[in-house]
């Protein structure tokens, strides 16, 4: 099977590229995401991820023969912000329903989750396409408890699996969108959006790597300006944005061909198989064809008073347009600065904390929009994960700013401190880096470099001020770095110009 | 010491208080007692008699210690096998948990322990709660302690038949269609029904989450009010428990029942009753009427859908209660070669005939085509059935009527026919349904010695009203104090 390699931009871009003929793809999605609560949905269990199997669980996570579920009103708090924020109608009463499947990693076989009235209904979130601004509806917002995780056996000859439900009982919401996108870009800019804004909404730390958030692709194909939906496709498994896109590659193409070789799509659920680059359909016995939806009656409707959603409305975290205005205002930023600062939750959370340890905004500001976000890039990590924290680049920036190092040494030492996890203040003691303002030592490298150098002296004293940065350049060479740059430039003025 | 087996709780309650006997020696005489019936009645699935003894000597303990202990203190009690007891097997009486024993408590069990009860063990009943005979037990039958030919109800059944045969002083028993109130009138004791959401829910082995209710079975209507005030009360752990405060439900005894007014619902009185039960009951209601009340007719039109309706919900809301008992997690596991054989063995030989029969009618009821027509139609009449309370307890405090239909049947009299076996709990049901409480207290017997039950039904949290008005029937009456002849 001829899989293609996915680049969004490559395709819109090249006209040579055999158009995927006539048919373009009609995208939704489900997205899972587990809401960063400390404790589990319906019981006391700690959330934490990684921690030693089934050791954050009780009788009710269990789903042990009588226990009853309480919920947990922050969970209900997370998913109104986050309904809020999509611009959902927030009804007043909605309750839980008990979705029936039979699988070992959900303990009850039935899953506490929202069917007939959902925590938030209707809704849109606008995504900044190459084609401009786009606005997806939403469907719902609903809240449920996440299962627990089957463990295989590395040994092929295995003839077991373990469960693991320290998952199991995490809160998560559910976002379902309709199908209103048509292409990967529009896909990408949706995920990238709706995880910014869950970020900034401070319910869900979204780590994918961590199955924090987890993205369902709905997708049919149909003909290229037609209004009519083709059948669907469900697709589970997806485990990254790339994964996301490749999959829209190749369900485009599969739907594609099926359709203009006469054939027809099924509705069904298929699975992403990362290995064969393609989706497969899952075995009748993988898929549960009717969940027998019923009102829980463990638990008592939730009531979402005015006062209560007002509350919640009042009480939502900073988000982004309102962060970009306070950089802007409180800090001095450049427009251009405060933008990119926040297009990221987490960096800009970084760039607060280095600004609350050193208050020298611009500096920190050109500092991360380079060096940190270049970093962060290339390594692919979270800031929360990056080797420098934000106090450890302030103290760079402070060490600048009182003249301890220079801006060369700077760089070599956030390098260090990036690679290596050390404090700056420490490495810049411990390798002697400080810099050195005592005219004297500075005047013993000048010297040097003038008797070194008797051409550029020559041109300087022609009047070639170009030619002073290149002997300052000589001096600052000779003093590893330290020398201070301005006692320098004072220094050769002096016995110069 | 047979003489202390027959004693109701708060005369044993005095007696310990007046240091005339100890728990130890309670507990010993309840144990010899079981010892000696329990063979013949077989209400038990477990005995925890160590246990017991040690409860027994801490609560002497501690009375000794001078300290002023709750009424239930030392007192040997019952706990249907439904109720998760920390340490104690606690099986349901059905094979898929023949070897469960939970790490916790049921919320009920805490209160008890609270209370310093001593548990002399877990009685037998109904798969799961399901059935009306205590015959659909996956561990055993039990016998009716006045005609051991006879069923004890259920499916509460060894509840109250331990009640009856004095194997314990005072018992739970769980009810989520008639299963505390029907055994308690096929054995001649008393089975309260509280409100629903007045006694927690958490760890009552769910049956059908929205009509389960935890209730007592007694001696005598004081024991029932004794029971009540330690096992009542707002839950945290149970999301639906009332928040309610509950009274000290023994200061209704002595109200009595002038001007109370009774209703008769002409639904009940109707044909499918057996004449001897018709009788005891008429004969009750002029007692109470001597004893000052009145009497008016009522309607609850809607009653003759109880059972369908009941058989609806609950079965559709058991489907998914009882999906967890798959063999992977705890309880029974049958051997197969993949996880869908292994769920598919395990349920089919852990689960007897009527569990599995009605998580196949609940299946239905809730499958995609048939909910609305199903589930959702039964959730409208219940509202329809509550209704018809609401109405009727606009002219009366009390509704009064027979427990169940007929006397205790013989064993093996309607296992064969299901249908017969759900109409048993005619009266019982429709009180769950509309979430309201009952109490039968016994009131009659029949030719063959045969017990019957009056039912007394109030609106919700009406408790009081029925303490009120059953003890002053009770003690203008002497059916409690006739043993049955085991």
């Amino acid at each position: 099977m001829t899989v293609l390699n996915y680049n969004c931009h490559e395709r819109t871009k090249d006209p040579s590229m055999p158009a995927m003929s006539k048919y373009e793809p009609v995208i939704g999605f489900e997205v899972h995401v587990e809401l960063c609560t400390a404790t589990k949905i319906f019981c006391s269990c700690p959330t934490t991820f990684g921690s030693p199997p089934n050791t954050q669980v009780c009788p009710v996570c269990l789903g042990m023969p009588g226990v009853l579920p309480v919920l947990n009103r922050r969970a209900v708090e997370f998913a109104l912000r986050t309904a809020m924020a999509l611009n959902c109608n927030i009804p007043e009463r909605c309750n839980f329903d008990r979705k029936n499947y039979y699988y070992p990693d959900l303990p009850k076989n039935y899953q506490i989750s929202q069917n007939y009235a959902c925590i938030g209904t209707g809704g849109w979130l606008d995504i900044e396409t190459p084609a401009g601004t786009k606005r997806v509806r939403m469907n719902n917002v609903h809240l449920e408890e996440d299962a627990g995780k089957l463990i295989h056996p590395e040994d092929p000859g295995a003839d077991y699996s373990l469960v693991d439900l320290n998952r199991a009982g995490t809160p998560l919401i559910e976002i379902v969108s309709e199908p209103d996108m048509s292409s990967a870009e529009d896909a990408l800019a949706y995920m990238n959006t709706l995880k910014n804004l869950l970020e900034y909404l401070e319910v869900s730390d979204c780590k994918m790597q961590e199955g924090r958030l987890r993205f369902e692709l709905n997708i049919s194909v149909r003909e290229a300006g037609t209004e009519r939906l083709g059948t669907k496709v469900e697709v589970k498994n997806l485990n990254s944005m790339k994964t996301v896109l490749k999959c829209i590659e190749h369900e485009t193409w599969r739907q594609t061909r099926l359709l203009e070789e006469g054939g027809r799509v099924m509705q069904e659920t298929r699975l992403w198989d990362e290995a064969a680059g393609a989706t497969r359909a899952m075995r009748s016995k993988e898929v549960a064809n009717d969940y027998r939806y019923f009102p829980d009656p463990d638990l008592v409707e939730i009531h979402v008073t005015p006062e209560w959603r007002d509350a919640v409305r009042a009480h939502l975290p900073e988000l982004q347009e309102a962060k970009r205005r306070r950089f802007i205002e409180e800090y001095g930023l450049p427009e251009y600065d405060a933008r990119i600062l926040t297009n990221s939750k987490p960096v800009a959370s970084y760039y607060e904390a280095a600004v609350a340890a050193h208050p020298n905004p611009k500096a920190l500001s050109n500092w991360m929009m380079t060096e940190v976000l270049r970093e962060l890039n290339a390594r692919e990590v979270e800031p929360a994960d990056f080797a420098l924290k934000p106090a450890g680049l302030a103290a760079i920036v402070r060490m600048i700013d009182e003249g301890r190092i220079s801006g060369k040494i700077a760089k070599d030492v956030f390098a260090k401190a990036v690679e290596s996890g050390r404090d700056p203040a420490e490495i810049v003691q411990a390798e002697g880096l400080v810099q050195v303002t005592d005219a004297g030592e500075v005047e013993k490298w000048v010297d040097e470099a003038i008797a070194e150098n008797p051409d550029m002296v020559e041109k300087i004293r022609a009047g070639n001020t170009k030619t002073v940065q290149a002997l300052v350049g000589q001096v600052m060479k000779k003093s590893r770095g330290k020398a201070n740059p301005k006692i320098v430039n004072e220094l050769i003025a002096a016995k110069l110009c | 010491m047979i003489d202390l087996c027959a004693k109701p709780i708060h005369e044993l309650r005095d007696l310990l208080r007046r240091r005339e006997v100890s728990s130890v020696e309670l507990t010993r005489a309840f144990l010899t007692r079981i010892a000696t019936v329990e063979p013949a009645i077989q209400a038990f699935v477990s005995v925890t008699g160590d246990l017991a003894l040690e409860q027994a000597a801490a609560a002497d303990a501690a009375r000794s210690a001078g300290e002023d202990l709750p009424p239930l203190a030392g007192v040997p009690v019952a706990i249907k096998d439904n109720m998760c007891t920390n340490g104690v097997l606690t099986t349901c009486s059905s094979r898929i948990l023949a070897n469960f024993v939970p790490p916790y408590d049921a919320t009920v069990v805490t209160r008890l322990r609270g209370q310093r009860a001593v548990f002399c063990g877990k009685t037998n009943m109904d798969e799961f709660a399901m059935g009306s005979s205590t015959e659909n037990s996956g561990i055993k039958k039990t016998f009716n302690p006045w005609d051991p030919a006879r069923v004890p109800g259920g499916s509460s059944g060894g509840s109250a038949a331990a009640v009856a045969a004095g194997m314990a002083a005072g018992a739970l028993g769980s009810d989520t269609g008639g299963s505390i109130r029907q055994p308690a009138s096929f054995c001649g004791v008393v089975g309260l029904k509280p409100t629903y959401g007045l006694v927690s829910r958490y760890g009552l082995v769910a049956f059908a989450s929205s009509l389960d209710q935890i209730g007592p079975i007694s001696r005598d209507v004081e024991d029932a009010a004794l029971l009540l005030n330690a096992i009542a009360g707002h839950d945290p752990r149970d999301s639906t428990s009332a928040h309610f405060d509950p009274p000290d439900y023994t200061s209704f005894l002595q109200r009595g029942v002038r001007g109370l007014r009774i209703g008769l619902p002409k639904e009940f009185s109707g044909e499918g009753t057996d004449p001897e039960v018709q009788a005891a009951v008429a004969a009750a209601v002029r007692k109470l009427e001597e004893l000052g009340a009145v009497t008016v007719e009522v309607e609850l039109p809607h009653s003759p859908y109880a059972v369908a309706t009941y058989y609806l919900c609950a079965t559709a809301e058991a489907s998914s209660n009882l999906a967890r008992y798959d063999g992977v997690h705890y309880g029974f596991r049958a051997p197969a070669d993949n996880v869908i054989e292994m769920y598919s063995r395990t349920r089919s030989q852990g689960f007897g005939e009527e569990v599995k029969r009605r998580i196949m009618l609940g299946t239905y009821a809730l499958s995609a085509g048939y909910y609305d027509a199903f589930y959702l139609k039964s959730l409208r009449v219940r509202t329809l059935i509550r209704r018809d309370f609401d109405a009727a307890f606009e002219k009366c405090d009390v509704i009064a009527g027979p427990t169940a239909p007929t006397p205790a049947f013989r064993i093996g009299e309607k296992t064969s026919d299901p249908l017969a076996m759900y109409l048993s709990d005619i009266f019982t049901i429709s009180v769950n349904l509309a979430g309201i409480c009952a109490i039968s207290v016994p009131c009659g017997f029949t030719e063959d010695n045969l017990p019957v039950g009056l039912q007394l039904i109030a609106p919700s949290f009406g408790e009081d009203r029925l303490i009120a008005a059953a003890h002053a029937y009770e003690q203008a009456t002497e059916w409690h104090r006739r043993r049955p002849p085991v």
